[in-house]
C-alpha cells in the first residue's frame, strides 16, 4: 500500500522500505524528534501532557487525511484553511450560544463542507479548471463571503455541547483524560485507511499516478477525483468543529491551515502530482509537523519561523520525491504508446 | 539505497543547520538586556551625565528603531495629565496640547463632501471603529454639515491606499480628506501630496512622518498601552513570579512600542519573563502555547500586546485545572465577560476605539474655521476592576468581538448598528 518501491523482503528489504519508499522517512523523523523531545523535556511524555498534544494535533491530522485524498489523486485543495474558518464563524453565528441548536448546526456544517468539496471537485473535473486555481478561488470566495456576512468581526458564540468535542474528553485513570478530539481522529484514521485499502483507494492512487491509464482501465476519473474533494471538504469540516471547540471563535481561525496541511502531507512522503504515498504517512506527517512546532517552542525559537520551516520542508520533500520519480519516468518513456484506445469516463 | 540515505541525511542536516543558524541569529532578551546594560554603563562613565535620570535602574529596552525613550517617557507622563474637555465625551478631549492650528482659511458654508481613506477593516477593533465613524457621519449628514461620504478601503495594501488617496485628490470634490494610514513610511509621500492639494487633511490612528496634516488624532499611544499592562502585573504579582508575554507579530511599530514599554518595565522589576511568543492573534495557537508553558511550570501572569484570543489563553488555565493568572487583556467584550465570570485579577487595556469618531468631528470644526490641535492626543485609560461591571452592563447586548470604549452610546444608531454587523 505504501509507495511502489520494489517488493521488500528480509532485513535489507525493510531498510529499503524505510529509505527508498515515500513513507519511511517520516517515521524516522518522527522517531528522531521524539527522542530529541525526550532528551530536552521528559515531562512531555507525562500522560496529561501527551494527551494535550494529541488534542492539539488531531485537527491537523484530520485535515491532512483529507488533503491526502486530493493530493494523491493528483490535485490540490487550497480551500481547506478558509473552509475551517468559515465553518467556525458560521457555527458561532448560527448557534449563538443556544445549546439546542448544536446538532442541527453541526449537520448543516457537514452539509456545507460536502457542498464546497463537491463544487471544487466538479469545477476541477468537469470544467477542467486546474485545481490549484479552483481551490484558490474557493479560498478567496469563502474568505470574502465570510467577511461580507460578518462585516469582518465574527459574532455569536459556540455552545458548550459544540465546544466539548474540541475541548473536553473522557476521564479515565492513568491517562487522566482522553480528548474526544483524539478519539475522533483515531476513528477517522481507521475509516480512511480502510477506504484506501478498498477498491476506491486503489482507483484513486491509479488516477493520480496516470489518469489516462486509469481511464483506459475503466475508472471514472472525474467521479473518483470529485469524491476526493468531497472527502477533503468533509474532513476539513470535522477539523473545523474540533478547532472551534478547542479555542473558540476568532477572526483568524483557519488562517494558513491549507499550507500546514499540504506541508504535513508532503512531509508524510506523499508526492505532489499524485499517485504515490500512504495515508498513514500523511497523518504521521501532520503529527511530526506539530511535534516539530513543539520542539521549536521548547528550544525558545520564535514561532514566526514556522512559515520558513514549512517552506523548507515542502521544497526538501519535493526534491526528495522528484528524485525518486526520475528513474520511473525514464523507464516509462522507453515504452512509447503506439495505439490510442478511447478512454472511458466523462470528457 | 545509499543515495537515498545520503539525501535524507543531507535534508535532515539542512533542517538542522537552518534551525541552529536561527538559534545563533535571534538575540535573546537576556542578550539584549546585557548589551543595554553595557551601553548605559558606558554612557554613564564617559560623559558623566545621566540622561534620562534612570535613578540607578538596571536594564531596560534598548533604544532603537522601535523604541525611542524620549517618546516613551512622554507617553507615560501624558497618562497622568488631566485631559481638557468634557469627560462625558472623551472623543473630544485633548491631552498635552502643544499648538492650536488656525483653520480660518478652510472655513466654508454648506454641506461638504468628506473623503476617507481607510487602511482596512481587517480586524474587529477596526470594524467597531468603522461603524462608529459611519454613525457619526450620518448625524452630521442629517445636520447638513456633510454632503457625500466617500470612502476607500485599501485592505491593508499600501499601494492601494496610495492610489485611493491620489484619486481623492484628482477628483477634487473632497471638502476634507481623512486618512488612517496602513503603514507609516510608505504612506508619507501620499499624505504630503494630499496636503499640497490644498484640502484639509486629517490623519488618525497610526501616524506618518510629516506634520503637514491639519491635525493628527491618536490616543496616547503604544508605549503607554504596553506600560500600563506591565505595571498592572508588577503591582499584582509578587517578586519572582513568572510572566508569559504573548505578542501578535514582530516588526509592526504600534505593537513593537507596546512590547518595548512592557519589556522596559519588566526588566526593572522582580518578575521573571519566562517566555515571549508570537501568536498571530490566533486563539488556537495562544491556547496551545499557554498550555505548553503550563506543562513546564507555573505561569502567574500573562501580558498580551493586543487582546485578540485572550479568552483562549484564560481557558488554557481552566482546562489544565490551574489557578487563574493575573491577566492583561483588552477592552474586548469577550474577554471582559470571561473576566467577570471568573473573577480573576485582570485589566482591560484600551486603545481608545472612540478615536474613530474624532476625525469626523474635527472636519466639522475645520469647516467652521475653529481651531484644532496640531496633534490631538485623546485620553487612553484601561477598563479596571472598578468600572468593569459598568461597561459590561452598558454593552450587554453587544457581541463578544466588540470594544467597550467604542464611544458611540449617544449616537442614534445605538445599539443596533453595532450589534448587527
Amino acid at each position: 500500500m505504501s509507495s511502489a518501491s520494489p517488493a521488500a523482503t528480509g532485513p535489507l528489504g525493510a531498510v529499503r522500505r524505510i529509505f527508498g519508499g515515500g513513507t519511511g522517512p517520516v517515521f524516522v523523523v518522527l522517531l528522531t524528534l521524539l527522542v530529541v523531545m525526550l532528551l530536552l523535556n521528559p515531562s512531555f511524555f507525562q500522560p496529561a501532557s501527551l494527551m494535550a498534544f494529541l488534542r492539539n494535533a488531531a485537527p491537523l491530522i484530520i485535515l491532512a487525511a483529507g488533503q491526502y485524498f486530493v493530493i494523491v489523486s493528483g490535485e490540490f485543495d487550497l480551500s481547506v484553511g478558509s473552509l475551517v474558518g468559515a465553518q467556525v464563524v458560521i457555527a458561532a453565528k448560527l448557534i449563538d450560544g443556544d445549546e439546542s441548536r448544536t446538532w442541527p448546526v453541526i449537520m448543516l456544517m457537514l452539509g456545507f463542507g460536502l457542498l464546497v468539496g463537491l463544487v471544487n471537485g466538479l469545477v476541477t473535473t468537469l470544467l477542467k479548471v486546474p485545481s490549484f486555481i479552483t481551490t484558490l478561488g474557493m479560498m478567496l470566495v469563502l474568505a470574502g463571503a465570510i467577511r461580507l456576512w460578518t462585516g469582518g468581526a465574527p459574532t455569536g458564540a459556540l455552545s458548550e455541547s459544540f465546544r466539548q468535542w474540541g475541548r473536553m474528553g473522557i476521564e479515565v485513570p492513568v491517562l487522566r483524560q482522553i480528548p474526544y478530539a483524539a478519539l475522533i481522529m483515531i476513528v477517522i484514521a481507521v475509516l480512511t485507511v480502510l477506504l484506501m485499502r478498498g477498491p476506491y483507494g486503489r482507483t484513486l492512487v491509479a488516477t493520480g499516478d496516470n489518469d489516462v491509464a486509469a481511464s483506459f482501465a475503466g475508472a471514472q476519473v472525474w467521479q473518483v477525483r470529485t469524491l476526493a474533494f468531497v472527502l477533503s471538504g468533509l474532513l476539513a469540516t470535522v477539523a473545523g468543529i474540533l478547532i472551534g471547540g478547542f479555542a473558540g471563535v476568532t477572526a483568524q481561525v483557519g488562517d494558513g491551515m491549507e499550507f500546514t496541511a499540504i506541508t504535513a502531507v508532503v512531509l508524510g512522503g506523499v508526492v505532489l502530482g499524485g499517485g504515490r504515498g500512504w495515508i498513514v504517512g500523511a497523518m504521521a506527517g501532520a503529527l511530526t509537523y506539530r511535534l516539530l512546532e513543539r520542539l521549536l517552542v521548547q528550544l525558545d525559537m520564535p514561532s514566526t519561523l514556522n512559515p520558513t520551516i514549512q517552506g523548507v520542508i515542502i521544497i526538501l520533500a519535493l526534491a526528495y520525491g522528484s528524485r525518486r520519480l526520475w528513474g520511473r519516468r525514464r523507464r516509462r518513456a522507453a515504452q512509447p504508446i503506439t495505439t490510442k484506445p478511447q478512454p472511458s469516463g466523462a470528457e | 539505497m545509499r543515495r537515498s540515505n545520503r539525501i535524507l541525511i543531507g535534508g535532515l542536516t539542512a533542517i538542522g543547520l537552518t534551525l541552529t543558524a536561527c538559534t545563533t541569529d535571534a538575540p535573546t532578551d537576556d542578550a539584549e538586556t546585557e548589551v543595554e546594560q553595557e551601553a548605559e554603563t558606558d554612557a554613564g562613565t564617559d560623559d558623566g551625565t545621566a540622561e534620562q535620570a534612570d535613578d540607578g535602574s538596571d536594564g531596560g529596552t534598548e533604544e532603537g528603531e522601535f523604541f525611542v525613550r524620549e517618546e516613551y517617557e512622554r507617553q507615560l507622563a501624558q497618562r497622568d495629565m488631566e485631559p481638557e474637555g468634557d469627560p462625558d465625551t472623551p472623543w473630544m478631549q485633548m491631552i498635552d496640547v502643544d499648538e492650536m492650528v488656525d483653520t480660518s482659511e478652510f472655513a466654508v458654508d454648506g454641506p461638504q463632501d468628506l473623503c476617507f481613506s481607510n487602511a482596512s477593516v481587517g480586524n474587529p477593533w477596526r470594524v467597531t471603529g468603522w461603524i462608529t465613524m459611519q454613525e457619526q457621519v450620518e448625524v452630521l449628514q442629517d445636520e447638513g454639515v456633510i454632503g457625500e461620504f466617500r470612502t476607500a478601503d485599501a485592505a491593508d495594501d499600501d499601494n492601494q491606499q496610495i492610489s485611493d488617496i491620489q484619486s481623492f485628490i484628482n477628483d477634487g470634490d473632497c471638502g476634507a480628506i481623512m486618512i488612517s494610514p496602513s503603514t507609516t513610511a510608505t504612506l508619507t509621500p501620499a499624505v504630503e501630496e494630499a496636503c499640497d492639494s490644498g484640502v484639509p487633511v486629517i490623519v488618525f490612528d497610526r501616524g506618518v512622518n510629516t506634520d503637514c496634516a491639519v491635525t493628527f488624532i491618536h490616543p496616547i499611544g503604544g508605549y503607554a498601552y504596553g506600560a500600563t499592562g506591565a505595571e498592572f502585573l508588577v503591582d499584582n504579582l509578587e517578586a519572582g513570579d513568572s510572566v508569559l508575554a504573548l505578542r501578535i507579530l514582530p516588526g509592526v511599530d504600534v505593537l513593537e512600542h507596546r512590547w518595548g514599554a512592557a519589556n522596559d518595565i519588566f526588566s526593572d522589576s522582580d518578575l521573571e519573563v519566562v517566555g515571549v511568543e508570537f501568536t498571530e492573534g490566533d486563539a488556537a495557537q495562544i491556547k496551545d502555547i499557554v498550555t505548553q508553558y503550563l506543562q513546564r511550570g507555573d505561569v502567574d501572569g500573562i501580558w498580551m500586546d493586543a487582546g485578540d484570543g485572550a479568552v483562549a489563553g484564560v481557558e488554557a488555565f481552566e482546562d489544565m485545572g490551574m489557578d487563574y493568572p493575573a491577566f492583561v487583556g483588552e477592552d474586548e467584550l469577550g474577554f471582559m465577560r470571561k473576566w467577570d465570570e471568573t473573577g480573576m485579577d485582570a485589566v482591560g487595556l484600551s486603545y481608545s476605539n472612540f478615536q474613530w469618531r474624532t476625525p469626523v468631528l474635527a472636519a466639522e470644526m475645520i469647516w467652521n474655521g475653529e481651531e484644532v490641535p496640531a496633534e490631538w492626543v485623546l485620553p487612553q485609560s484601561p477598563v479596571t476592576e472598578d468600572d468593569l461591571g459598568e461597561y459590561l452592563e452598558a454593552n450587554s447586548e453587544m457581541p463578544d468581538l466588540h470594544y467597550a470604549k467604542f464611544g458611540g452610546e449617544d449616537l442614534p444608531g445605538f445599539p443596533e448598528a453595532w450589534q448587527d454587523r
